[in-house]
């Protein structure tokens, strides 16, 4: 079996944006996803010498995003337990004296639903991989950020027609990709 | 009736669809797009690939940094990486 090599100076650009998506849907919170990205990337730093080999860089990024997750959520959990409870909310005229807002939100995600779109969201990374750092970089930027056609053209530098031309590409690979991966 | 009034090339058809995903056609693309769409297979099976496509990366709910937030990322990183190395 092929050993993994290890290549910390092509991190940021193969594994923030996965690391981060990874991040945000667990924690819920931009800033702390982003801090929990950066202290992985430097713990992973710090334990380079334990990285066997046996699995690829990414999964070997997971197992310690996902312990500085669990870390997070310790943390949280244990300043809940000292902090102050208010008694008072029930008062008439606050928001949320109503009973039903108080109760869990049917329409919250279920643990099912967040598994699905772990999977979705793996799906559509690991085609995005697959794309010229180019048209994954612009489909990035105008799918899954949303900005404006005119704000990519200014800051890539490149025309509209150029930017639409790209985006063809990249949708048209990325049905392909998702066609094998995801609807099969 | 002058030829192009209406009748586009598949390759435009692509195009508006393409735009329509991002809610950047206008409307007379739209009636051009649909046209097309009555008789043209091509196009039928390519505006049904990339509505599946919008459809399933949003429901995913998918998110990536900023390019600036990455910039940071970077920048933060590479001081580590320095010290390291």
């Amino acid at each position: 079996m092929s050993k993994h090599t290890i290549e910390p100076e092509k991190w940021i650009d193969r594994y923030s944006d996965y690391l981060f998506n990874y991040t945000i849907s667990r924690v819920n919170d931009r800033e702390m996803a982003k801090d929990l990205v950066q202290d992985t990337f430097v713990a992973s730093l710090k334990s380079m010498k334990n990285f066997k080999g046996e699995a690829s860089e990414r999964t070997w990024l997971i197992s310690i995003l996902k312990r500085k997750i669990i870390d997070y959520y310790r943390k949280i959990n244990s300043k809940k337990g000292k902090a102050e409870v208010r008694m008072d909310y029930n008062s008439d005229e606050e928001e949320g004296s109503w009973l039903e807002e108080r109760v869990a939100d049917p329409f919250d995600k279920t643990a099912e639903d967040t598994l699905v779109n772990d999977e979705l969201g793996d799906a559509i990374y690991a085609c995005l991989d697959k794309l010229p750092n180019k048209q994954a970089q612009v489909f990035k930027m105008k799918t899954i950020q949303g900005l404006e056609t005119e704000t990519i053209c200014n800051e890539l530098n490149i025309t509209a027609s150029n930017l639409w031309v790209i985006i063809h590409r990249a949708r048209t690979a990325m049905a392909e990709c998702m066609e094998k991966n995801w609807f099969n | 009736m002058k030829k192009g009034f209406l009748f586009i090339s598949c390759e435009q058809a692509k195009h508006i669809c393409d735009k329509a995903q991002y809610h950047e056609a206008s409307l007379w693309e739209k009636i051009e797009l649909n046209i097309r769409y009555t008789w043209c297979r091509f196009t039928r099976a390519y505006v049904k690939k990339n509505k599946q496509l919008t459809t399933v990366i949003q429901k995913s709910r998918i998110d990536c940094l900023q390019n600036n937030e990455r910039e940071v990322l970077k920048n933060e990183f590479e001081k580590e990486l320095t010290k390291q190395l």
